[in-house]
């Protein structure tokens, strides 16, 4: 049985840049620590001598000519940001 | 002319064809139910002005002799579909107000051939879910109905199952991570098919598992799926793993003839507490198979077990790398910042008001099994486990097998809600017969086979050789003959 403790789900949480507040850290690792132990069966597998699945059909990836293709539609690449100037993106400061 | 919209696809194109229907009697027709159809909550962005316009054009074409099948065909689009000015948020809040500068090339391949879109349809948030009970537009509603309560159309791809069944449209997209087709499918007494992986381009399609993800058709019957499907699938130079082969007439292999065929029967497929009614219904269909010329066998799938942890390592996994690029900066919503607050809490707060419970938990999820020190404890291994799994099948096709037969679900549709307090691990759980054909890569068809003794659909599930989608819907056409299911829901809504 896996265990996540609070400070796993709090990390956890922070690597995938979601708040999640205090109060709610015990049913997130709660879950979490479910949904673990349920992948733990895995370790039942032999897996000896086994390569991990990179590609599920035997085909080679198609290669192209690396070519600009389109380009000099920045309104249409800007026009769903919640926040454009100027022409870019635009964000909180970053560097003070 | 009233209930046109209750014509199959392939009727419908025949019709047109004749020139004793027009595509926009059809659309209106559509249209018209849909509007009287809000209950079950299948359609979520309409659009009629959209439809019409098509409509017009594609009866124009039909005029002039230039009529590919889809031409003329009123459908609806999985939101999960990037649709041209179209929203399209993959019912999700972190995607809303999004507009697409572009089309998604399944739909475009569908729209270039005369199809018209009526609108988008319900599905679960980022098509994590089995009952559409994840969407931020609220849940689908199946139109099938035994006594007061509401129950699941399933999911992911629940509205457009619900909207095919309630006859809101012909057919629609739908897309299967992990039984996202199959399972409302079977829920709803309709047809799902998702083809190999590489079969239908993935672009324009928002990614949840880029290594599982895969569209297909939902529709009224098989013929249907076969006439859809043709029009989704082909290569795609700006889909990498799309797969540059011919894409046979699927249509015109349904010839009904099955002589020859060997089908197994899995053997770790009868799980404990599948309901009797279900282990019979998988026998009848055997039965039916083997009357029609075909030969069963009982087969080995040794690592079948496994399927379902391995899905819940590596589906969450490639989630959480393929969400990371919603964070507020270019598209959909930005959570409103306190003073001070830099990029790192625009990012923090913008994922946690717009995604739900379960895309967080599975995105956490992902995370932790990605994550320095669990990297080869969790995903590798389930990486390995995916090998093993697509080994079985392998084995069991090169001895000769052309399909499986198995249930496609372990229940017939729940209530809406029922679930609601259960352990996310038992909703896991509605994807255990269909999540095997995503790890391996297969083709998979789910299709009515019969009611429970409630009155409700119950669904069989054929798994055919990679890329052989066309043999697979022979062997489901022939099925569907012989159960003769044609019960539809009794309109309520």
């Amino acid at each position: 049985m896996s265990e996540i403790d609070l400070e796993t789900a709090r990390k956890v949480a922070h690597l995938a840049r979601i708040a999640v507040p205090d109060e709610n850290l015990p049913a997130l690792a709660q879950d979490l620590s479910r949904i673990l132990t349920f992948m733990e069966e895995l370790n039942e597998v032999d897996v000896t001598g086994v390569e991990p699945m990179t590609s599920v059909t035997p085909m080679r990836l198609k290669r192209r000519v690396d070519d600009v293709t389109d380009g000099d539609i920045q309104p249409r690449i800007l026009s769903n940001a919640p926040d454009a100037r100027e022409g870019f993106f635009a964000v909180p400061k970053v560097v003070e | 002319m009233s209930d046109l919209n209750k014509l199959t696809l392939a009727e419908a194109r025949d019709r047109l064809r004749a020139g004793d229907v027009t595509s926009v009697a059809l659309t209106e027709a559509c249209l018209t139910a849909i509007d009287g159809a809000d209950q079950l909550n299948a359609f979520v962005h309409k659009t009629p002005d959209l439809a019409l316009e098509r409509a017009k054009a594609a009866d124009a074409r039909i005029q002039q002799g230039d009529a590919p099948a889809m031409c003329g065909i009123p459908v609806g689009i999985k939101d999960l579909f990037c649709t041209e000015g179209v929203a399209s948020q993959a019912a999700s809040g972190i995607l809303n107000g999004f507009r697409p500068e572009y089309e998604s090339t399944v739909s475009a391949q569908l729209r270039d051939a005369g199809a018209v879109m009526l609108g988008k349809l319900n599905m679960d948030e980022f098509a994590m879910g089995s009952s559409n009970e994840t969407s931020v537009y609220g849940n689908a509603v199946n139109p099938w109905k035994v006594d007061a309560r509401n129950l699941t159309p399933g999911g992911s791809s629940g509205g457009s199952a619900a909207a095919v069944a309630a006859d809101l449209c012909l057919a629609a997209t739908g897309t299967d991570t992990g039984g996202s087709i199959r399972q409302p499918a079977a829920f709803t007494g309709t047809v799902g098919i998702k083809p190999t992986y590489g079969r239908c381009s993935r672009w324009g399609i928002v990614a949840f598992a880029s290594s599982l993800d895969q569209a297909g058709p939902m529709t009224k019957t098989v013929r249907d799926a076969a006439i859809m499907l043709q029009a989704m699938c082909g290569h795609d130079p700006k889909d990498s793993t799309s797969a540059d082969l011919p894409v046979p007439d699927f249509e015109a292999m349904l010839t009904g003839d099955i002589r020859g065929k060997t089908i197994g029967i899995p053997r770790e497929y009868r799980i404990d507490g599948m309901p009797a009614e279900i282990a019979a219904l998988w026998a009848q269909g055997a039965d039916m198979l083997r009357d029609a010329g075909a030969k069963i066998v009982d087969i080995s799938l040794p690592h079948t077990k496994y399927a379902l942890p391995a899905y819940y390592v590596i589906a969450p996994a490639e989630a959480s790398s393929n969400l990371a690029r919603y964070d507020g900066v270019r598209y959909g919503h930005r959570a409103k910042l306190a003073a001070g607050d830099g990029i790192t809490q625009m990012y923090e707060k913008t994922r946690a008001e717009g995604f739900g419970a379960e895309v967080q938990r599975r995105v956490m999820i992902g995370t932790y099994v990605l994550s320095a020190g669990f990297y080869d404890a969790y995903y590798n291994r389930a990486r390995k486990v995916r090998s093993l799994i697509k080994r079985d099948f392998d084995t069991v096709f090169a001895d000769g097998i052309d399909a499986i037969l198995t249930p496609a679900t372990p229940s017939a549709a729940f209530g809406l809600g029922e679930m609601a307090n259960a352990d996310p691990v038992q909703m896991y759980l509605n994807d255990v017969f269909t999540v095997t054909v995503n790890l391996a890569g297969l083709p998979g068809i789910a299709l009515p086979a019969g009611l429970d003794a409630q009155g409700l659909p119950l669904g069989l599930q054929l798994i055919g050789r990679p890329w052989e989608e066309g043999e697979l819907l022979k062997t489901a056409h022939v099925l569907e003959g012989v159960a003769g299911f044609v019960s539809k829901p009794a309109k309520w809504w």
